[in-house]
């Protein structure tokens, strides 16, 4: 898991959209600098972000590990394909893009990115957009994404019990039909609570 | 005539939310669900990139863009939606982001044919997966290419995903032919 | 034959069956038991869709959680929702789809199939849409591409949750017409009068074990 880390520190409570700008400015800013050692710089800053914001070890840990690999393998092919130079400038990009990312969803809560969102975007109302719908669709789709996981538990079981537990088709296409069909149950409960009332 | 016209396009509008959030949430237990063998090989594999195909083809364009959108949103505030528990705004500033918004493309492609060819056979479902699979590449490629400053380098790396996704697309296809004639008339085509 | 011997089982910390030993030689069999009584979880270890945490399952002396393939293949398993076993477009195919690895020829796995759907009342179905059977047809559909393999034994989870009162009873005394021994697990008491024993779990444990009459009076009781 990657999500939200609760805590307490500075960052933690500096407002949502502050981090948000701060967040798009640095990640786009080492896509400008061009000098290894500036984005360098820019990592180590991301990296006393980690401190302040006070991260689990074991949430550094793994985010950590796998940025590494993921840069590694940038460095490997930019050297092999380009320069050492590039290699080390795209390698350090990335780790200072997705560090600062990540820092921003660890450090920032679902529902205040929800209600920033539907606060920063109220004007798009006019153009028929419904921010104020993103906290509805979120739960909905969690709710769904629950329901679906008890449904391919239940699929992968019959599959299994019909000895085809190593087809895709055995799983994907009653796995469709369920969810098509829990669609439309979904589709009618809300229907039933008014949602088209409402548009 | 006419109150009739709008409560259906009334009903319409709380299945279209259904749907759209069903399906997002589809492609997250996608990602969620590893472990399944294509074609009897013995390498588990993660269908979570085939979710914005398969919704393509069996939803129609507009339906499954809207899925995918929902699905991206979600991501990127927060939800750990992606394979492995992933979220927030990291994998789309990461190198494959682009592969990332690529399924947008994707899944407007391959809902495009289907409605547009109104025929599910299986070779307009392999048509209309294979474009949308190049959909992707065609958004995630030049993404790739931007981060490392060298289209070579971007191809090259592309290249490495090209027989796993080359095999989703068949399976996708393949899928797809066999819900078109288990659901006649449901679906999208 | 089936068998259970010290057979316990957790799902991380939460305990659902504890220290179940039973042979079960009678044809008809039945588990009854509240949501959660861990009957689901028994009858899923029969055909190794659970590896039980302790003890172990046999069936004729094969343990499901080793040689799983081969147990399943003696054993099939109905689930209470029809849609998550239907694999194939049409009944015949899905009926068919059951034949895959046998050596019978494509035309001749159709016929078998066409000829079974017949036998549970079918006939003329084999080419329709099998999701677009009503919910009876598509339980005895799901009845049929278990049935098609010849199985020793048949494993019903709650086959009848979804099915109205008419189509309940006609699915039960289907399934006592069976020449298969069959292990059914239900909640619905009244259709289990012609059952050979009937077993009674709560919270994990047997609580009664004996023939219809008295062991559902007990579990009455039970429930209050």
């Amino acid at each position: 898991m990657t999500g939200y880390q609760p805590g307490t520190s500075p960052l933690h409570r500096a407002p949502t959209g502050v981090k948000f700008v701060g967040m798009l400015v640095i990640a786009t800013g080492v896509f400008v600098l061009s000098a290894p050692t500036w984005v360098g710089g820019v990592c180590l800053l991301v990296l006393a972000g980690y401190a302040v914001a006070r991260l689990p070890l074991r949430y550094c840990w793994r985010v950590s590990r796998s940025l590494a690999l993921i840069a590694l393998l940038l460095f490997a092919v930019q050297w092999w394909l380009v320069s050492l130079d590039a290699a080390w400038l795209v390698s350090l990009r990335l780790v200072a893009a997705v560090g600062v990312a990540n820092l921003f969803t660890a450090t920032t809560r679902v529902d205040d990115v929800v209600s920033s969102i539907e606060r920063a975007a109220a004007p798009l109302r006019r153009f028929g957009v419904r921010p104020d719908r993103l906290g509805l669709l979120a739960g909905l789709t969690m709710q769904a994404v629950s329901t679906l996981s008890l449904i391919a538990g239940q699929v992968r079981e019959a599959a299994k019990a019909r000895g085809a537990d190593r087809s895709v088709i055995a799983f994907a296409v009653p796995f469709l039909v369920r969810t098509l069909r829990h669609a439309d149950d979904l589709g009618e409960a809300l229907a039933a609570r008014g949602e088209d009332d409402r548009a | 005539m006419t109150t009739e016209n709008s409560s259906e396009a009334k009903r319409g509008s709380a299945a279209a939310l259904a749907t759209t959030v069903v399906f997002a949430g589809f492609i997250a237990v996608l990602g969620v669900f590893p472990g399944l063998y294509v074609g009897g090989g013995s390498v588990p594999v993660v269908l979570q990139n085939a979710g914005p195909l398969l919704a393509g083809v069996v939803l129609g364009a507009r339906r499954a863009t809207a899925a995918v959108v929902l699905f991206l949103a979600l991501t990127a505030i927060g939800l750990p939606l992606l394979s492995g528990g992933r979220a927030g705004v990291a994998p789309f500033v990461g190198p494959s982001g682009g592969f990332l918004f690529g399924w947008i493309l994707s899944a407007l492609v391959a809902g495009a044919v289907v409605t547009r060819f109104k025929r599910t056979g299986l070779p307009v479902l392999l048509l209309a997966a294979a474009l949308g699979l190049l959909a992707d590449y065609a958004v995630g490629v030049p993404y790739l290419a931007f981060y490392l400053g060298d289209l070579r380098a971007a191809v090259v790396q592309s290249l490495v995903f090209l027989p796993g996704d080359v095999a989703k697309v068949l399976a996708v296809a393949l899928i797809a032919a066999v819900l078109h004639r288990a659901l006649p008339g449901r679906l999208a085509g | 034959m089936i068998e259970f011997d010290g057979l316990g089982h957790s799902y991380g910390d939460r305990r659902v069956l504890s220290g179940v030993t039973l042979r079960l030689p009678e044809r008809r069999v039945a588990f009854v038991g509240a949501n959660g009584s861990g009957k689901s979880t028994l009858a899923r270890t029969i055909n190794g869709l659970v590896h039980p945490t302790e003890g172990r399952a046999l069936v004729d002396g094969l343990d499901p959680a080793r040689d799983g393939r081969a147990v399943r293949r003696r054993v099939g398993f109905v689930f209470s929702n029809p849609d998550s076993q239907i694999v194939m477009p049409t009944a015949g195919e899905d009926v068919a789809f059951s034949l895959r690895r046998t050596t019978l020829s494509k035309k001749e796995r159709a016929a078998r199939a066409a000829e079974l759907l017949a036998e549970f009342g079918l006939d003329g179905y084999a080419d329709h849409p099998a999701h677009y059977l009503s919910g009876g047809q598509k339980q005895l559909l799901a009845l049929c591409a278990m049935l098609v393999t010849e199985p020793d034994v048949l494993v019903c989870d709650e086959p009848t949750t979804l099915l109205d009162l008419r189509n309940k009873r006609q699915f039960v005394h289907r399934l006592e017409a069976l020449r298969q021994q069959v292990v059914l697990v239900t909640h619905d008491l009244d259709l289990l009068e012609r059952f050979d024993r009937v077993i009674v779990l709560d919270e994990g444990h047997v609580v009664a074990d004996d023939r219809p009459e008295p062991a559902l009076r007990h579990y009455r009781k039970l429930v209050g």
